[in-house]
């Protein structure tokens, strides 16, 4: 969105994308818990064109001690891009984008973590996108699940996100680079897949009432298909553990 | 436990609430019981229980840990135990007289301790004593830091790993709850009692671990 259509462009074709998905379709993920050897948590997602590390610290002491909260633990996410995740160099650090996604991140996964369980306490989660391809809060979101996980927080759910979205009239799953330039709406959910309760919701574009109901519940579908990779990738790496001889 | 423990994960289904009734680490919803974390599922009489496989130290009153002084004031130390909170020892509950502001002469910044949990309450304030035998100071040697979780393994079934270790190593050894080992001996006996541990630490979950151990500890000696 937002950005003008090159004429030679077409988004979408006899029933094809792009990049010859269906409009259905997600593109190939790739998930691995447990990468980081200092981390009390850790993730590794590939998810289409995007590469990001997540990393889960603590339940440790809340410091400085004024953020405390005498009821539960605060979750501070960080998502952050690296200066060469994007083709023209990102100037490092936080900006309203990434503090922004930092913060609707951290109210999803308040959302599903046990966190009265550590009173005073802090969690914190780091997002580190080192290739961006469309769709890093997503990937993010999900990688940070399953870095919580692996960490061993407790947890009601494992949160997991998928955007959807419309290009030229056609409601899409999972946009890509190009979609999200060209097209006419973007829409990352994120939800805790056992209750189907939306943890995060945010839209960019324009969908008729019609259109949004079709995106969310496509929107849903995709992050059932993104739960269960989640889930296996966790299982895999705790089945290795334990069959070491 | 079962011959072949198998693993849960959050949000996993572990069992029937009419038949189960849900324990630690688990929540019932729908007629069902629901993992929160990551562990192993185990069965004790009608409950359902998780045994974490990661996560950090949660203190219970009675554990003996090894902590270090973090910060000193006129009436108590404040111990860091490697737990998401810092523990209070109160000098009446230390084995010495202290005079009041003359807390610094019995302990210092970074000095290590033996000590027990006394009390957890529910915002997580943590008390420790010093006052049963066998708690001190903790004089030389050194401490390595391993995941708390696989601190049974270290130990062993009563005992039977860690005196291993101190047989062929000649190290006095004293392992702490929370994960701290407090090693003293000849440079090749903690070399060698390290390497013995951080094996451990890495194989915890597998069999026949004693066997392997021994084997380690034979070699190159």
């Amino acid at each position: 969105m937002g950005m003008k259509k090159p004429e030679d462009v077409v988004l979408f074709k006899d029933n094809k994308r792009i990049d010859g998905r269906k409009p259905n379709e997600i593109r190939p993920i790739k998930i691995e818990a447990g990468v980081l050897y200092r981390a009390d948590g850790s993730a590794y997602v590939e998810w289409g064109g995007n590469k990001i590390l997540a990393a889960v610290y603590g339940p440790r002491e809340a410091l400085p001690k004024h953020i405390q909260d005498p009821r539960r633990a605060i979750v501070n996410a960080r998502y952050n891009m690296a200066a060469f995740s994007v083709e023209d160099r990102k100037r490092p650090g936080p900006d309203r984008r990434s503090i922004e996604i930092s913060k609707v991140i951290s109210e999803a996964l308040e959302r599903v973590i046990l966190t009265e369980q550590f009173p005073r306490a802090a969690i914190d989660v780091n997002i580190e996108v080192l290739d961006a391809d469309a769709g890093t809060r997503c990937a993010g979101l999900t990688a940070a699940g399953v870095a919580l996980a692996d960490a061993g927080i407790p947890m009601r759910d494992i949160p997991v996100a998928c955007a959807a979205g419309k290009v030229e009239g056609k409601v899409i799953l999972d946009l890509c680079k190009e979609e999200d330039n060209y097209g006419e709406a973007d829409m990352p959910v994120a939800i805790a897949p056992l209750t189907d309760e939306i943890l995060l919701l945010q839209m960019d574009g324009h969908l008729t009432y019609d259109e949004f109901e079709k995106a969310l519940d496509l929107a849903i579908k995709g992050c059932h298909i993104v739960s269960d990779m989640q889930k296996k990738a966790l299982l895999k790496k705790y089945e290795e553990v334990l069959e070491v001889e | 436990m079962d011959e072949q423990p198998k693993i849960a994960i959050p949000s996993m289904i572990v069992g029937d609430a009419k038949i189960f009734r849900p324990g630690r680490g688990t929540f019932e919803k729908n007629g069902k019981i629901y993992s929160t974390r990551l562990g192993l599922i185990s069965r004790q009489a009608n409950f359902i229980n998780i045994i974490p496989l990661s996560g950090v130290y949660d203190p219970i009153p009675g554990d003996t840990i090894i902590g270090v002084i973090t910060e000193i004031s006129p009436t108590n130390w404040l111990v860091d135990i490697n737990a998401p909170y810092p523990a209070i020892l109160h000098v009446n509950e230390v084995p010495w007289h202290v005079e009041l502001g003359e807390t610094s002469k019995y302990l210092k910044y970074a000095d290590a301790i033996l000590a027990k949990i006394l009390l957890v309450d529910e915002t997580k304030k943590i008390l420790l004593t010093m006052k049963e035998r066998g708690l001190h100071k903790l004089n030389g040697g050194q401490i390595i830091e391993i995941q708390p979780l696989k601190v049974p393994r270290v130990i062993g079934k009563k005992g039977t790993m860690i005196s291993l270790i101190k047989k062929y190593t000649g190290c006095r050894i004293i392992v702490g709850q929370n994960g701290r080992i407090w090693i003293d001996g000849r440079i090749e006996g903690v070399e060698k009692a390290t390497r013995a541990i951080r094996k451990i630490e890495a194989e915890a979950h597998t069999k026949g671990l004693t066997v392997r151990i021994e084997k380690l500890l034979k070699s190159r000696s």
